[in-house]
């Protein structure tokens, strides 16, 4: 008897059981099921959201191998003892501080799945799938990782279950987690010690090493000592997935021609945040600002090396095209986007504590997203209003 | 005067097994079934009883709620079963055909010089009246509603379905009079919908507005023609029809006969040798799917009409009274290994998530009838939008059907659809919603709670 009818008649066990869902769960994930239509369209296209989910993990999966490499690369780097980027030496250092983050993340998170399909009957959801695998690539590599199970715990059930699951959830639930650390363990989140790997346990004693980011650098006006190259590259210190530009550029084309990614969201995000660079270098330009100010490292960035700089094209790319929190009509996707980018450089030079603006930019947003998405339909249902109007008079 | 209609949104399902544009006679049935299921929301009161004799044309029920339509027996013949279901509900009237068919005569009428009322009556006491459908809520036209146009989409753009050219050949004159007929019960005109090629059975017709219409599919269904030309607003009805139907009402009104004989295609990629038959409303599928069709062991998925839109039927099912298809493809009850994220090829989709069906456009494909996944929550946006060329936000409006938010379906364009309007969103739903239903349910609604 081979392994699809073996689990065949598993699956005809289990029905009606409370354990239907979890069987269903590793079972579809192995087999398409033999579910057929059965009322209005008789066929079906191929994609399903296992598909779509998949797509998007595939995008992430360059950014993940690179943030393995670059955790290592940076930890030898800041030790003074530098080792090729592509080494063995690096590899293993994200093998075992980012590989266990990404362990964690998905157990945590896809445990509280199954219990909560367990509990309320349904079909587990793809939906943390992409969370889980989003969540290790936006939270700096020395987290301990039972904060990391706290903040997964709070986001999937606060910031997803308790909304219904997926497809109901208002907030993006990477974001939430990543939300939940920041402020809970703020000095696990922000500050010049927790962006390379030994930092932080060095910290005050005579090995203390630096790792500063680029964002914090700018902030405290001090010079910066990383190339465009190596910002473009990705062989900076920052979150573990969000480093590298060019990797996080393919994974966008990738998601724009799988139709995957909506290209609206990830353009208007680009653009917004180029019109506030713009805006900034205008206002420097304009002698407003001097060099005394605080302000000054920040604003006086070339308008386009914002992108470069902090996680703005990670989150441009991959969290703010999140269809569940984005905008939902396509002329919504523009303006929501676009907001997103605005906000993103704004906080980011307006924020004291220096962290990195685009989250809360994107949470921002999500929250008004519905709000957009009801504009732009009541445009629609104006013109059905007036159409009516035209006709009676 | 002609207006070309050209969309955009949409999707061509290219499927095996189009039939042949080659007519030939399906062998004669000698079992026949009205279903009063094919008339939605209709409740039949019969007026015959089991073992009466019945002629082509004769009413057997009529609605109970608008007893003037009538609805007739195709044939003529022995009613030999009235089968019900739970709380009496009538399933279907059987009737055994005799051999030398009998009609009833409703009359001759010149439609040239007929009054309305003449017509309408005439329609009504014939079994034709329920050929005409209106919107909003894609039901048996209203008596006395008055259309502010009548749409035919005479474009067949959904997958296999059967062209009109085929359909329609050699019954110009009996549609010309069939749509002279309709065009005294509007006040506005009768718009028909014809494809993009010349010399179609409608060019040259008197009495209708043809308009040209191009893009993919769902350019032929009527709700895009209406959309484009003439969209409902609150409080206005138009009327539908398909072009087949035209010859039924035809004939009537030229010769007083209800003759119920329709070619159909006989299509799909289980059949062996998909062709055009000619057969009659009512006939028991069983004489038809064998004779150079399908295997009496084959595990079909048998529809009555399209892929999209179709009732799934049975070899003891009949041709149903609106549909001109009998479209039978391969049943998709097996599991496919990680049939989730291995590249397909064999398959149809809207995106390029490892499906390439996109590098294939002409390609023709053999689908069977596997979800291809399982139903979701709604979590994708905007690829409905690419293929829903109504000027209607089509998420939305279904979310407000599943909330039943009465205010909100009204104002985002419930009267101006129909289930079938939402069978491609429904084909490519990456949630697996069933987005037809839902609008049926949501019209069903608004029916019960506004009327």
């Amino acid at each position: 008897m081979g392994l699809k009818s073996s689990l065949h008649q598993l699956k005809e066990k289990y029905k009606g059981t409370k354990m239907a869902p979890a069987f269903n769960a590793l079972h579809t994930f192995l087999y398409m099921p033999n579910e057929t239509t059965k009322h209005g369209t008789h066929i079906k296209a191929a994609d399903d959201l296992k598909r779509t989910m998949n797509i998007v993990i595939m995008a992430l999966v360059p950014c993940l191998i690179f943030g393995m490499f670059n955790a290592g690369f940076q930890h030898y780097a800041a030790l003074g003892t530098p080792v090729d980027f592509l080494s063995w030496d690096a590899f293993w250092i994200g093998i075992i501080k980012v590989l266990p983050l990404v362990a964690v993340s998905y157990g945590v998170g896809l445990a509280i799945e199954f219990l909560f399909a367990i509990i309320k009957g349904h079909e587990v959801e793809e939906g943390y799938l992409v969370t889980g695998m989003l969540v290790p690539l936006i939270v700096p590599v020395d987290l301990p990782l039972w904060m990391l199970a706290v903040a997964v715990s709070f986001g999937v059930v606060i910031g997803k279950e308790v909304f219904g699951g997926t497809g109901m959830n208002i907030l993006n639930p990477a974001l939430t987690i990543r939300a939940f650390l920041f402020f809970a363990y703020p000095t696990w989140m922000s500050g010049d010690k927790v962006w390379v790997h030994g930092a932080v346990e060095r910290a005050g004693t005579a090995d203390a090493i630096s790792g500063e980011t680029i964002l914090g650098s700018y902030a405290q006006n001090a010079d910066i000592s990383y190339s465009l190259s190596d910002m473009f590259f990705g062989f900076i210190p920052g979150s573990v997935g969000e480093t590298s530009k060019l990797l996080i550029i393919f994974g966008a084309l990738f998601l724009i021609f799988t139709k995957i990614g909506s290209w609206r969201i990830i353009l208007s995000t680009i653009v917004g945040a180029l019109v506030m660079g713009l805006i900034f270098n205008g206002v420097v330009d304009a002698g407003w600002i001097t060099g005394t100010s605080k302000f000054y490292g920040l604003m006086s960035v070339p308008f386009w090396q914002h992108l470069l700089i902090g996680s703005i094209l990670f989150g441009a790319v991959y969290m703010a095209t999140d269809p569940v929190t984005a905008a939902q009509t396509n002329k919504g996707k523009i303006i929501y986007g676009f907001f997103i980018g605005f906000i993103s450089i704004l906080i980011r030079v307006f924020n004291p504590a220096y962290p990195e603006g685009v989250f809360l930019a994107i949470l921002l947003m999500n929250v008004f997203a519905p709000t957009i998405d009801h504009y732009v339909v009541q445009g629609n249902v104006k013109k059905r209003m007036k159409r009516m109007q035209t006709k009676t008079v | 005067m002609s207006t070309d209609i050209s969309i955009k949104k949409g999707l061509d399902i290219k499927l095996k097994g189009a039939a042949k544009p080659t007519v030939e006679a399906a062998i004669n049935s000698k079992y026949f079934a009205v279903k009063p299921s094919d008339f939605h929301g209709v409740i039949p009161k019969l007026i015959l009883k089991e073992g009466q004799a019945v002629k082509a044309g004769q009413p057997i029920f009529f609605d109970k709620s608008n007893e003037d339509v009538k609805f007739v027996s195709p044939v003529s013949g022995k009613i030999i079963e009235i089968a019900r279901g739970e709380k009496r509900k009538i399933l279907s009237i059987k009737i055994e055909a005799d051999s030398t068919q009998e009609y009833m005569d409703h009359g001759v009428l010149n439609v040239d010089t007929a009054s309305q009322e003449e017509i309408k009556s005439k329609l009504l006491a014939s079994g034709c009246w329920a050929f005409i459908k209106q919107r909003p809520y894609d039901i048996i036209a209203g008596v006395n509603s008055e259309p502010k146009s009548i749409f035919i989409s005479a474009h067949a753009t959904a997958p296999l379905a059967a062209s009109c050219d085929v359909v329609l050949k050699g019954q110009e004159e009996v549609i010309q009079i069939a749509l002279t007929a309709l065009s005294k019960l509007t006040k506005g005109n009768v718009h028909v919908g014809v494809p993009n090629s010349e010399g179609s059975v409608f060019s040259g017709m008197k009495n209708i507005v043809t308009h040209r219409v191009k893009g993919p599919h769902p350019s032929g269904n009527v709700g895009t023609l209406i959309n484009k030309i003439d969209p409902v607003n609150k409080g206005e009805v138009v009327w539908t029809l398909s072009p087949q139907d035209l010859v039924i009402i035809g004939k009537l009104l030229k010769t007083g006969q209800f003759d119920a004989t329709r070619v159909i295609a006989f299509c799909g990629s289980s059949v062996s040798e998909p062709r055009y038959m000619t057969t009659k409303i009512g006939a028991e599928l069983a004489t038809i799917l064998y004779d150079k069709g399908i295997e009496q062991s084959a595990h079909v998925r048998i529809i009555m009409g399209n892929v999209l839109t179709g009732k799934k039927s049975a070899p003891d099912g009949f041709i149903d009274f609106y549909n001109n298809s009998l479209t039978v493809i391969p049943e998709g009850d097996d599991y496919e290994l990680f049939g989730w994220n291995k590249p397909v090829f064999n398959k149809i989709s809207s995106t390029r998530a490892l499906t390439f069906s996109w590098m294939f456009p002409n390609k023709e494909y053999d689908l069977n009838t596997n979800t291809n996944g399982e139903h979701r929550a709604f979590v994708v946006t905007g690829n409905y939008e690419e293929v829903f060329p109504l000027d209607i936000y089509p998420m939305q409006l279904l979310k407000s059907c599943m909330y039943k938010d009465l205010d909100e379906m009204e104002t985002l364009g419930m009267y101006e659809v129909a289930p079938e309007d939402f069978a491609l969103t429904e084909f490519i739903c990456v949630s697996k919603q069933p987005h037809q239903e839902i609008i049926r349910e949501g019209l069903d609604l608004m029916i019960k709670e506004i009327g």
